[in-house]
């Protein structure tokens, strides 16, 4: 049921390069130096527009994106509603710690709201995960669909907690060391740093016992079952990883943005997600920080773009619809998929054009 | 019905508890203790008639959904956006023409016509591919979603209700007891009561026709098994863009209907998605007595809640997905 499934390319590259499972793929690669020195020194040569409204929102939409991957890629299960825990958990933090709106926020410190919000909305993805796993394939996308949009009607509704369709304002942000966190660099860093540590997590597990029991799990579940493995124990606890790692974006969202509505976690915006992670590709952890960048730099320059070019330039979305049913249709698996159709074709030209010198 | 009995006889007397008390609290005049606990009956009943209305539009919906599913496994997540196409075209043909039921006609063979094109031009491609599919109608829906704000714009539209239609029709439900001892009736708005007959009526034709007829019987066989039924000279090509375009029609004769109850905007289309959603889970995949029943039973959630409950109507509609899904994941009234 994965989408990778149709995907001669991905069978072809894992069969050719075996690499052995304890290393990590990115120390023999140059081009993840370069990236990763990139990133790092990147106060130096963007501009603060740059930096949050780019940089740091398409890290923030990877990290989101790349949950939905880790549940889709290794795990087969394409739920469209990491968007909703990430918003779920923003939420807790703007009601458990300190915001404009007083008398529903309950004024914690942040090292005490954070994790508090992160274990409630990891809690809510593993419930709405225990109950996505007792259907299969295309009804787990119906029902996580469900429970998104009912999450969004909720907050809508609701003016106790979600302070209804207003949201919560002026969200404090965590001021510690005499540094302020939310200020241009030293958010990014911050940024920057969880949208590491959860790429490499997710990295990791995935050639960990357990993910590799996962992606058993996705390709035979019935074959993992009969060799003694628990297959749904093994889809819940997929939920609850990704849960988490959307948890800890959706905590950057919110002191992103100092603010939280219901807009934020409409369905739209949950499909938005699944288009990052289908567009970037959902077989590699690299994938969804790609879509994420494609997504943002359109949504960013779009209207420019279009305007420039004398068309509407509130077309925006119908850009992105049009973008993301090319990628469906033609390549299986994102822009990754069509950068290693691309480069196989090179190689294979260049080593036809080479092996036809050594034999001429 | 007896073999349920026999089976779960403590269902069954739960059941007949619950319509019994239902049947009391519909025909009887209510005590003056009752009404002080939970209201005025009217505000009752008309909660109750406005969600059997509501989950007639809702089987509307769904019911189209649910047959494109369960013949050819393809999950329209594109349903909502043809729902509020057919209304456009719907208020866009009466307001010029004046005709109500020229809008109806016009957007069936509209919505029915875009169905056409879909599954020649795009889910016949990728026949199969469960997901790719949902993908695309995924992506269909965003770009058609535009499309629609980019001609209509964001206002709300209204379909006029045709002459003959309006006001309030008395029934003879006693709501109250005035203190001379003359009962006072229920009045109702007429339009609603119409519509609701004319779905049941759709309704029991497609049961009829799926059931009686031979291209209900190819239809019910493709459900089972597509593959045999073509490896029988079936030309089920023919048979799949057949369905798509019913259902997709019954999808636009919705969006009118929506559009005369309500109004049309955009999200609308979103909203309707998520409605037959729940509701063919609630019901069964793919069967159409399980979208009427989670129509009726999503409609009646959604309108008791927002008259009782205000804040929490939502959470309602949400636990009953839940709680069937916890019991009976496959739906109330799937086979499988």
């Amino acid at each position: 049921m994965s989408l990778a499934h149709d995907a001669p390319v991905t069978v072809g590259r894992a069969t050719k390069t075996q690499r052995p499972a304890r290393t990590w793929p990115e120390i023999n690669n140059p081009a993840a130096w370069a990236v990763a020195a990139i990133l790092l020194i990147m106060p130096l040569i963007a501009s603060s527009f740059f930096l949050i409204e780019i940089f740091a929102t398409t890290l923030i939409l990877g990290t989101m994106a790349l949950s939905l991957m880790f549940l889709a890629g290794y795990g087969g299960m394409v739920s469209l509603m990491q968007l909703t825990i990430a918003g779920f958990s923003a939420y807790m933090v703007a009601v458990f710690g300190v915001s404009g709106n007083a008398n529903i926020s309950l004024g914690w410190p942040w090292w005490l709201a954070v994790p508090m919000a992160l274990a409630l909305a990891t809690a809510f993805g593993t419930l709405g995960g225990a109950l996505a796993v007792r259907t299969e394939g295309i009804y787990t996308i119906m029902i996580t669909l469900a429970i998104g949009a009912a999450f969004y009607y909720f907050t809508n509704q609701n003016w106790a907690i979600f302070n209804g369709h207003t949201g919560i304002n002026n969200v404090a942000t965590p001021r510690f060391w005499g540094v302020n966190w939310r200020a241009d660099i030293p958010f990014y860093y911050v940024v920057l740093a969880v949208a590491a540590l959860c790429y490499f997590a997710v990295e990791y597990v995935s050639r960990a016992p357990f993910g590799l029991a996962l992606q058993g799990v996705r390709d035979n579940p019935r074959r993992m079952a009969a060799l003694g493995f628990n297959v749904n124990a093994h889809r819940v606890a997929a939920y609850a990883f990704a849960s988490f790692v959307a948890a800890l974006a959706g905590v950057l969202q919110v002191w992103n943005y100092r603010q939280i509505s219901p807009g934020s976690v409409s369905v739209g915006a949950c499909i938005d997600v699944l288009i990052i992670a289908v567009v970037g590709g959902i077989t590699r952890p690299i994938g969804p920080y790609i879509g994420a960048l494609i997504f943002v730099l359109l949504r960013t320059f779009a209207l420019d773009f279009l305007v420039r070019l004398g068309l509407d330039g509130n077309r925006f979305r119908l850009l992105i619809g049009l973008g993301f049913l090319a990628i469906v249709f033609w390549s299986s698996d994102g822009v990754i998929g069509l950068w290693q159709r691309w480069r196989q074709h090179q190689r294979r030209e260049v080593g036809r054009a080479s092996g036809g010198g050594r034999h001429g | 019905m007896s073999r349920f009995v026999e089976r779960h006889p403590a269902w069954a007397l739960v059941t007949i508890i619950a319509v019994a008390v239902a049947l009391w609290l519909i025909f009887a005049v209510w005590p003056p203790g009752l009404e002080e606990a939970i209201g005025r009956k009217r505000v009752f009943l008309n909660a109750v008639f406005n969600g059997i209305t509501l989950g007639g539009l809702y089987f509307l919906v769904a019911s189209g959904f649910t047959l494109i599913f369960g013949l050819m496994r393809n999950v329209n997540l594109a349903h909502g956006s043809l729902y509020l196409f057919g209304g456009y075209v719907g208020y866009a043909i009466s307001s010029s023409t004046g005709s109500w039921i020229l809008g109806f006609v016009v957007a069936f063979i509209l919505t029915a016509l875009v169905g056409v094109l879909l599954q020649v031009i795009v889910f016949r491609r990728m026949e199969g591919q469960d997901l790719r599919q949902t993908m695309v109608t995924i992506g269909l829906s965003i770009v058609f979603a535009d499309l629609m704000l980019w001609a209509c714009g964001g206002d709300f539209y209204q379909i006029q209700t045709p002459n003959w239609l309006i006001g309030p029709i008395e029934l003879p439900l006693v709501t109250a007891i005035k203190s001379s001892g003359e009962p006072v009736y229920l009045r109702y708005p007429m339009v609603r009561l119409v519509i609701f007959i004319a779905s049941v009526i759709i309704g029991v034709a497609m049961w009829l026709a799926l059931n009686r007829t031979r291209i209900g019987m190819i239809i019910r066989a493709g459900v089972d098994d597509r593959d045999i039924l073509a490896a029988t000279g079936v030309r089920i090509q023919l048979v799949f863009v057949a369905v798509f375009a019913f259902g997709a029609g019954l999808a636009g004769i919705a969006g009118v209907v929506g559009g005369t109850f309500q109004s049309l905007s955009p999200g609308e289309d979103i909203r309707f998605l998520l409605a037959s959603l729940v509701v063919v889970i609630v019901g069964g995949m793919g069967s159409i007595p399980g979208a009427a029943l989670g129509a009726l039973i999503i409609g009646l959630a959604e309108q008791l809640g927002s008259v009782y409950i205000p804040t929490y109507a939502i959470v309602v509609t949400f636990l009953i997905m839940v709680l069937v899904l916890a019991i009976r994941p496959q739906g109330l009234l799937a086979r499988r």
